[in-house]
């Protein structure tokens, strides 16, 4: 089963870490990632560049109007994803406990669609 | 000339029957395993332009064999294991390659191999790509591209794997008898995972997945050809065979889920279709049925219809019955409604699923909603219908039956507000 890993973050809040806690962070991640590669189960996963430099575009009326900042103003950011194909969802579940965000913010687990299908 | 089809379906045949050979000379396994697939790579570029050599498969085996003393030679940390290799692949050994071993034993090597990539210390996702690489003579590449990952994900789990059953001690040889049925039965579960795999994955455009059904079809044949007697192995052919019939009618054009009882039964493949129900009816006359075998007879009574109201649905109930007591599972029983409902009208068949919620092992589960919703269809409940049939939606991972839910909750609908 593939499953996204939506990482949430508060951007504000990561600004003022120590420069200590931020390394630990980036250690975290480095080591989950290197496990996940390991056992097979990586598919891939990126990060996202600040909230603040996100323009959101809307089409309303065939006309674009394109504004600067996030699509939903809130506290908490996506900040990035990775995606796992893993044998269970208590697995994709575990995996995003152990990310260093769900101790701070949080983290969403989502099936990703298999375009393969059952007749019924 | 020689097609490049040709050449690479004989590759196909022979991979495990090379690998078969240098794993009895020399173990091995992961190296072994490596040196065949440089080997079938370099036929694969040769053999089209220089023609197939006299022995292709000994041919096979002294280029593996050459490899895989390049390889444990090139990797000084092996050094001891390099010279014992080194030392036994001489010359006359590589060049008289095929003349001690017969054919049967080239034959045994394949479900020995087959035995060996289905370790019960491997995951399901990992024996399944190991025994494509291993026995079905796929490259990582195809292997990934048939399971959308990226290659380098699929390397790395079958490089575990071949670890995995390295320091669990599997060896390359037959399990002893006691434990050869549960080692069988994994196999066969491999077999119909490919082959599930694939074809859930058809929709006529996606021919690179769907050739994994093809795949499953030729490893299973050659598993049945060298077990014939083993009803199971022949019930689960038959299954494959009587399933793969219907695929031409199973998707639209547009790929959308065609339901067997709304599908044009004039475009399944009669090919496929007369030999899985001679399959079946000769298992089943003479050797012990098994579940594949019961789950054959149910897809052939569906197949043996000439529309789906001709079909005998007392028979299927009682097929169910039959394996329910062979293998109790709420997924058996969830058809087992189904197969109620339409032979004994559709409040039977719910009757049957309150029974199943109510052990709860399917709570949440699409199915169970989307059979609950087509029972209460049938009922002419089309409110109720159509919130099960969202809720099914709504639950189910797969795209495909997501859109043919959410097209039949929209169908009740459109009925409901005509009515």
């Amino acid at each position: 089963m593939k499953y996204m890993l939506l990482i949430y973050n508060n951007p504000v809040a990561m600004a003022e870490m120590t420069e200590e806690e931020r390394n630990g962070i980036y250690t975290q991640v480095d080591t989950i990632m290197k496990a996940l590669t390991e056992s097979g189960e990586l598919l891939g996963g990126e990060a996202l560049a600040d909230p603040s430099t996100a323009k959101t575009v809307r089409v309303r009326g065939g006309a674009e109007a394109i504004t600067d900042g996030p699509f939903a103003e809130a506290k908490e950011q996506f900040a990035g994803y990775l995606t796992v194909d893993c044998e269970t969802e208590a697995r994709a579940v575990q995996i995003a406990a152990s990310w260093p965000d769900a101790k701070y913010s949080a983290m969403e687990v989502r099936a990703v669609l298999d375009p393969a299908g059952m007749e019924m | 000339m020689t097609s490049a089809r040709r050449i690479e379906d004989l590759l196909r045949e022979l991979a495990p029957q090379v690998l078969g050979a240098l794993l009895r000379r020399y173990g091995q396994f992961d190296s072994a395993e490596e040196a065949v697939q440089e080997a079938m790579l370099a036929a694969a570029v040769q053999w089209p332009t220089e023609g197939l050599p006299d022995n292709p498969r000994g041919w096979l085996i002294t280029v593996a064999s050459r490899r895989l003393a390049d390889q444990l030679r090139s990797e000084s940390a092996r050094r001891r294991r390099e010279e014992s290799v080194a030392a036994m692949v001489s010359p006359a050994d590589a060049l008289s390659p095929a003349a001690d071993e017969d054919r049967v034993e080239n034959r045994d090597d394949t479900l020995t191999l087959l035995v060996l990539c289905c370790h019960p210390a491997l995951s399901g996702p990992s024996q399944v790509a190991l025994t494509l690489r291993a026995v079905g003579g796929l490259t990582t590449g195809e292997i990934a591209r048939a399971f959308l990952v990226p290659e380098a994900t699929m390397a790395q789990r079958i490089s575990r794997a071949k670890q995995r059953i390295k320091s669990s001690g599997g060896e390359f040889r037959m399990p002893e008898e006691q434990e050869m049925a549960s080692r069988m039965t994994a196999v066969l579960q491999v077999l119909y995972l490919i082959f599930n795999e694939g074809y859930t994955s058809s929709s006529g455009t996606d021919l690179t997945r769907s050739d994994l059904t093809w795949e499953a079809i030729r490893l299973t044949r050659i598993v049945h050809r060298l077990l014939p007697d083993d009803g199971e192995v022949a019930g689960l052919l038959a299954l494959m065979l009587l399933t793969e019939a219907r695929r031409p009618a199973r998707t639209s054009p547009d790929g959308a889920l065609i339901p067997l009882a709304e599908q044009d039964r004039r475009r399944w493949n009669t090919g496929y279709l007369a030999e899985g129900l001679a399959l079946i009816s000769q298992t089943l006359s003479s050797r012990a049925i098994g579940t594949f075998a019961l789950q054959a007879a149910i897809a052939a009574v569906h197949d043996e219809a000439p529309t789906a109201g001709d079909t005998d649905w007392a028979q299927i109930v009682a097929l169910y019955e039959l394996l329910e007591q062979r293998a109790p599972s709420p997924v058996v029983r969830l058809n087992h409604a189904v197969a109620v409902g339409m032979a004994q009208g559709p409040q039977a068949g719910l009757r049957m699923l309150a029974t199943l919620n109510a052990d709860g092992a399917l709570d949440g589960h699409h199915r169970l909603f989307a059979v609950r919703a087509h029972l209460l269809e049938l009922a002419g409940d089309p409110t109720a219908a159509r919130t099960d049939y969202l809720q099914a939606a709504r639950a189910t991972n797969s795209l495909p039956e997501k859109r043919y839910l959410e097209t039949r909750a929209a169908r009740l609908f459109g009925n409901s507000a005509g009515q």
